[in-house]
This record gives structure tokens, sequence and C-alpha cells, in this order.
């Protein structure tokens, strides 16, 4: 160390003696894209453990990560968060006497156990066998019919957010109130108002019924639609693994903590972005949302066509959602978590890849 | 029982050694019998599975934490995933389910900071959390040639030299009469009183916070009871030829080699401790400690000393006497800070412990005998003084 401290710090004064063409060449070096310093960053130690293999992100002071080597088994899970990302259910469609639309979806409730973790199992509770359930999406103004089957162990329900008749809440004691296993009840309403909204089992103890994965994200569009866009749903949520109900042990997106940091979300440069973000997460008061090195467009509940804030960081708390439209300018790789350290670091974190 | 044997006939022996054969050959399919239909006639345990981990160890390195983790429960673990103050880390080792009393361990990777607290949770295959706790981080020191010799050196500081120092004071203690080496006894007792009873309560507050595979508080039981029988067995031995010559030399002698012994015990247990609290960090080696051990142990060397003013035993023995009671501290030392595992120290001190009231039970006697038959009352003034004595030195010692 004392041998070399000695030469460097003459190079650097013989640098500020050689004048400003030293310095500019300096500064030059630095902010060229394809200099050495930033490949080094790139290429570097990232990159050997890193980039390119699944479950290789991170470690030490490189940030958060699960166990190198080991993958959670979508197969045996039954789903994949990058499928779920984009997989948006419009339900079987028919006409009614009236030319109104009629939009039908078969729901079943299950148990299933999961793997939340490399090598960790939960027994979780779900719509249609994963988590977070079916995307269920519409056009302002359908009739709508959710046929649903209680194939759990334990009674459920369906609860919609929107507006609707009270017996068509899917709530205890209102209605066809608590629906026990194998028992099919079919909730009819129409679709409004336009936004973003969710549904979730409403039984009681709730938040378990919640943390243990019975919620799902419900998409009335405008009659008049959307710019057309990337379009992508985000639900963030947690579990408690331990049952304890005091916070989690893991947080994620659409099922599986870190998923998006092994597999990034491919999305194009200039492409315009819409991210269905809600928030369902049990036992924490608050989430967030923060993009890195991009501002987005922000529609809360999605009921208004107008953005209300221009931003890189949102909040919700449980319930609540909003939609983000972004449009990436520049490739590369840029982070999304939570900007809640402990929920990112937990889990709640990803990657954005943006082609050239 | 051999005598009986002995004396007799050969078919009388024989036929009662089939007959035993008989009976434990009963007792031994009985059992299998239970193992075979017992076991599933009774239905399994409700609920999930049982997981228990105790952290045994905790070796911190540059950038690394080292978990020794041992299965206290009744059904295997798999630490699936870990995280370190809410933040999950890369883990290597550990990667087989560790079955019931298994041990593995774990290395973390994770940039820990000095003197920073850190909780580490393990989450099992089920979703189960154990949590061990590091209070401040700091680098566990490498065994080597150089860190066992400090540790060497440490225990000759607050073990041997104390000792010898208080062995020092038995030309002055030789002036006086044989009514101030009475009291004096005393003042041994109570001291020795305080020790095990100091030892014990720091023995089992070791045990419980290990998780207890193996017994954690009943170990200090067991190594005090076992102690005690061994050197109870161990006095006899020495003490029964010089009572039949009537010598009050040995006697005084063997009763201050018991004393040194007892001390010797403690004194390891002592050694494992400082040894043990240095490695993680919790110790801090200055003047205060050694003053305060040195105080605090010199009394220790007047106890071994107390038994032999009527004597005049050679400088060599004497020498020996005050290393078998402050040597043992050198042992300790460098084996709680090697080892540093919490149930192996709860079982040493427990050891010690069981020396120590061993000890006690062979000066009492003598104390009475040359009382009279009954302690005078200054005599228990003395035991009270013992017991302050120690109280106040071990005041003195920061740690």
């Amino acid at each position: 160390m004392g041998a070399s401290d000695g030469p460097s710090r003459r190079r650097l004064l013989l640098g500020g003696a050689a004048g400003s063409a030293g310095l500019a060449f300096g500064a030059h070096t630095l902010l060229q894209p394809d200099a050495g310093g930033a490949r080094v960053h790139e290429h570097g130690p990232i990159d050997e453990t890193a980039a390119g293999t699944h479950g290789k992100h991170g470690g030490g002071i490189e940030g958060a990560t699960f166990r190198r080597g080991g993958t959670v088994d979508h197969a045996s899970n039954g789903f994949h968060p990058s499928d779920v990302l984009r997989d948006f259910d419009y339900g079987t469609t028919s006409r009614l006497p009236d030319g109104r639309v009629l939009r039908e979806w078969d729901i079943f409730a299950s148990d299933h156990d999961i793997e939340v973790a490399p090598g960790v199992q939960f027994p979780a509770w779900t719509f249609n066998s994963r988590v977070p359930g079916p995307t269920l999406r519409c056009t302002e103004g359908d009739r709508l019919r959710v046929h649903f089957t209680n194939g759990s162990a334990h009674p459920h329900t369906m609860h919609f957010h929107g507006i609707h008749l009270a017996e068509m809440d899917g709530v205890p004691g209102v209605g066809p109130g608590v629906i026990a296993p194998r028992q099919t009840v079919t909730y009819e309403f129409d679709a409004v108002p336009f936004g973003l909204h969710l549904y979730h089992c409403h039984v009681s103890p709730l938040a378990e019924h919640i943390a243990r994965g019975m919620y799902g994200t419900f998409i009335i569009d405008p009659k008049q639609g959307r710019p057309s866009a990337d379009e992508m749903i985000m639900v963030m949520h947690g579990y408690n693994t331990t049952f304890d109900g005091e916070g989690n042990q893991l947080y994620a997106v659409n099922g599986i903590p870190f998923h998006y940091m092994d597999e990034p979300i491919q999305v194009q440069r200039g492409q315009l972005v819409r991210i269905y973000l809600v928030n369902i997460l049990e036992y924490d008061p608050v989430n967030s949302f923060h993009l890195h090195g991009n501002f987005f467009d922000y529609y809360p509940t999605g009921t208004r066509l107008e953005p209300s804030e221009f931003t890189d960081t949102i909040v919700q708390g449980q319930g609540q959602r909003g939609i983000c439209e972004v449009r990436f300018p520049y490739p590369g790789r840029y982070m999304f978590h939570a900007h809640k350290t402990e929920f990112a670091d937990l889990g709640w974190m990803g990657m954005f890849e943006v082609g050239k | 029982m051999t005598a009986q044997l002995a004396g007799g006939s050969t078919p009388t022996r024989r036929r009662s050694w089939a007959a035993a054969l008989a009976v434990l050959l009963l007792v031994a399919c009985a059992l299998v019998g239970l193992a075979l239909l017992a076991g599933p006639s009774l239905p399994d345990r409700l609920g999930s599975p049982v997981e228990q981990l105790a952290i045994e160890r905790s070796v911190l390195g540059p950038g690394t934490i080292e978990l020794t983790i041992r299965n206290t429960g009744p059904d295997p673990v798999q630490v699936a995933q870990v995280f370190v103050n809410d933040t999950y880390v890369d883990a290597r080792g550990a990667t087989e389910p560790v079955g019931r009393l298994g041990t593995d361990t774990i290395l973390l990777d994770y940039p820990w900071r000095d003197g920073q607290p850190y909780l580490v949770s393990l989450v099992t295959s089920t979703g189960a959390v154990v949590e061990h706790e590091i209070d401040a981080a700091v680098a566990t020191p490498q065994a080597g040639i150089g860190f066992l010799g400090l540790m060497a050196l440490l225990g000759i500081y607050v073990g041997v030299l104390p000792v010898l120092l208080g062995m020092l004071l038995l030309p002055l203690l030789r002036r006086t009469g044989p009514s101030v080496v009475q009291v004096l006894l005393c003042v041994t007792v109570g001291l020795l009183a305080f020790l095990a009873l100091d030892g014990a309560a720091e023995a089992i507050t070791l045990a419980e916070g290990a998780g207890g595979p193996f017994g954690g508080a009943t170990l200090v039981v067991l190594g005090a009871i076992l102690a005690f029988l061994l050197l109870t067995a161990a006095s006899r031995s020495i003490s029964s030829p010089a009572q039949t010559t009537g010598a009050q030399a040995d006697g005084g002698l063997g009763q201050a080699g018991m004393i040194a012994l007892g001390i010797g015990l403690h004194n390891l247990g002592e050694g494992l401790a400082i040894g043990s609290a240095y490695a993680v960090g919790e110790l801090a080696l200055g003047a205060a400690l050694v003053v305060g051990f040195a105080l605090h142990n010199t009394t220790e060397g007047i106890a071994v000393v107390a038994p032999l003013t009527g004597h005049r035993p050679r400088l060599l023995r004497l020498l020996s006497l005050g290393l078998l009671a402050g040597a043992p501290a050198i042992v300790g030392a460098v084996l709680g800070a090697a080892v540093n595992n919490a149930e192996l120290s709860a079982l040493l001190i427990g050891i010690g412990v069981g020396a120590i009231v061993q000890v006690i039970t062979q000066i009492l006697p003598t104390v009475r005998q040359q009382a009279g038959g009954a302690l005078h009352p200054l005599d228990l003034v003395g035991v009270a003084a013992g017991v302050l004595i120690m109280y106040a030195t071990g005041l003195l010692v920061p740690a």
C-alpha cells in the first residue's frame, strides 16, 4: 500500500501540472459510454458471477440474493412470473339480447403448495392455482358473470372492487355469503367504473385468507380504450412463511421474489410501456414502487385518463393501485423495486432490460 | 457379592448367570416388541414438523459469517434461505437436511461492519425461521500460534501469578497462632462457597443460552456431581493411608492438594469464560482486568496454603500446588477461545463447581474437629468474611 501510494499521488500531481488538457481527457474518458471504466463496471465482477445465468444476481456488497445456484420449480408451481406478467384473461364473450357483451369466467379456489423461494414451500390458498390469481380483464359496460367454485378445504368468497349490488359483494352474511367447500356461486355485475381494480377472498380471518394468496387483478378498460402499449401487470404482495401475522419473510411482484432480477422484463426502447400496479401486501401498512433511470406518468386507480403525477416513485396502501406509463429512452438494465429497502432486500426487486 | 459367588459351586454360578441372561434377553425382546408394535399403535404427532436449530458457533471473517448449526429438535431441518438484518444473502454449505443432533456449517456472504448488531434469520424448507443474534460483530480471531500464545499469557496473568502471590503469604500465616489459622480455614470455606454459587449461576446462564441439545442446565449438574464423586473417591484413596499412620503432615498437604485441585478446576472454568468472551469480542483485555483478577485470585492462593501453616513443605511442592490451582486457567483460556462452545463450557464450569463443593466438605470436618465439635462464632464470621471478600474483589473484575 505504502509503496504504491507514492507513484499514484505523483501521477495525479503530474496530471494537474499538465493542465486542462489532461483534465479534459479524463472527463472524456469518464463520460464515454464505451470507455474502459464503464465497461469494467458492466462486465466486471457483476458479469462474471451474475449476469446471464438464473439465480446469480447480487451477493455481498452487490445486493440481496437467494442462495446461488437454486431456482424455484415453476413447472411444479404451475405458473411462471414471466408469463403472469402479460397474461390477461378476457374470459368468454357472448351477446346479450340487448346487444351488450356478456363476459364469463370460471374461477376455482384450491389449496396448493408452492415453492415461493428456492427450497421454501408455502401452503398457499389460490385462485386458479396461481399467486396472484388470474388477471380478469373486460371493457366498461360489459355484463360480467364469474362462476366461482370452491375446491379448497376452506370456505372462501370472491370480493370484487367495483360498483355492484350488495348481494354481489362477496362478503360473509350478505347475498350468497361464505361459499363452503365444493359449493359454486355466480357473481354477476356490470363492469363499472373503468380503471384498475382487484378482487380477493373476504372470509375471516381475512388477513390470513389474503396472505395465503387469494387475490388477483381486475381491469376494466375504458370504452374508448387506451393508447396501444406494451402492457403488463405487477401485483405487489408478500409471504408470511412463519404465519405469525407480524410482517413477511418474503416480498414479491407476481408470485416469486427476485424473479425479475434473474429474468429481467424485456421492453423496447421508446415504446410506451403500461404497468398495471396493484398493492395487496398483507401485514405491512404501505408498499411502494420505484423505477430507476426513468420517470412515469401515474394514473391513480386508472379511473381518469389524465395522469396525476410525473414521478419515479409512488406509494400504495393495501388495496391501492394505479397505472404507470413510461417510455424508456435509453437501452440497458434498469432496476425497479419497493422504495422500502427492507421489502426490496427481502425479494421485492427486479430489472427492466431495454433493447436497442 | 464377589465373595459369595466365589464361594458358591460352579453349577450354581452357571445357573445364576443363565437366569440373568434370560432376564436380559426377555427385556431386550420386550423393548424390540414395544418398538415394533406399540409405535404404530399410536397416532403420529399432530401438526407440522418441529424444527429446532441451535447456533453453536459463529465465525466472522472478512465479508463472511460462518454459522455452526445443530438440530436440537426431533425432525430433520433443511436451511433453505438465509437473511441477515432483513436482506437475503448468498449462503454456502448445509445443502442437505440436518438430522436430529446432526450438525453442519453454513457460510454467509455478508459485508458486516465492526461493532454492529446483526440478526441472522435461517428460513427452513417449511418457511419457519430460526433467528440468531450477534450482539456486536467482531472478527473472530484465527486460532494461530500467536493467538493461542496470547490466551496462554492471559491464563498466566489471571490464574497462575495471582495464586502464587497469595501463597507468598504462607510465612506470615505461620507466625500467627492456631486460632487464626482456624479462622483462615473458615474464610477459605467462605471463598469457595462463593465461587461454587457464582460458577453454578454462570454455567446455567451459559447453558440456557445454548438451546440445550445436550441437556442445557442439566449438564452443569452432571459435571458437578461427577466431579464431586470422582474427587471424593480420589481424596479417600489419598487420605486413608495418612489417617492410619496418623501423620498430620501428610493430612495437611493432602488437604492443600485437594483445595488446589478444586480451585484449579474452578480456574479452568474461569479461563474458559475469559477465552470465549475474548473470542467474541466481549472482553477488553487491560490493566483493570488483570488487576481485578489478580486481587480476586490472590485469595485463592491463601486458601491453598491455609492448611499448611503447621508444616514446612518443600518449595517445589508449593510451586506445584500453585500450578495445580492456577495453570488450568491457561488451558481454559486457550480452549474457550478456540472451541467457544457454550454447552462444553457449562459442563466444564459445572465440574469446577462440583470440585469446589467437594473441597468444602473436606475442609469443614477438619475445622469442626479442631474447634472441638462446634464452630466458634469467630469461625462463622470467617466464613462470612470469605464470601464478602470474593464478592468485593469480584466487583473489581470488569467482565
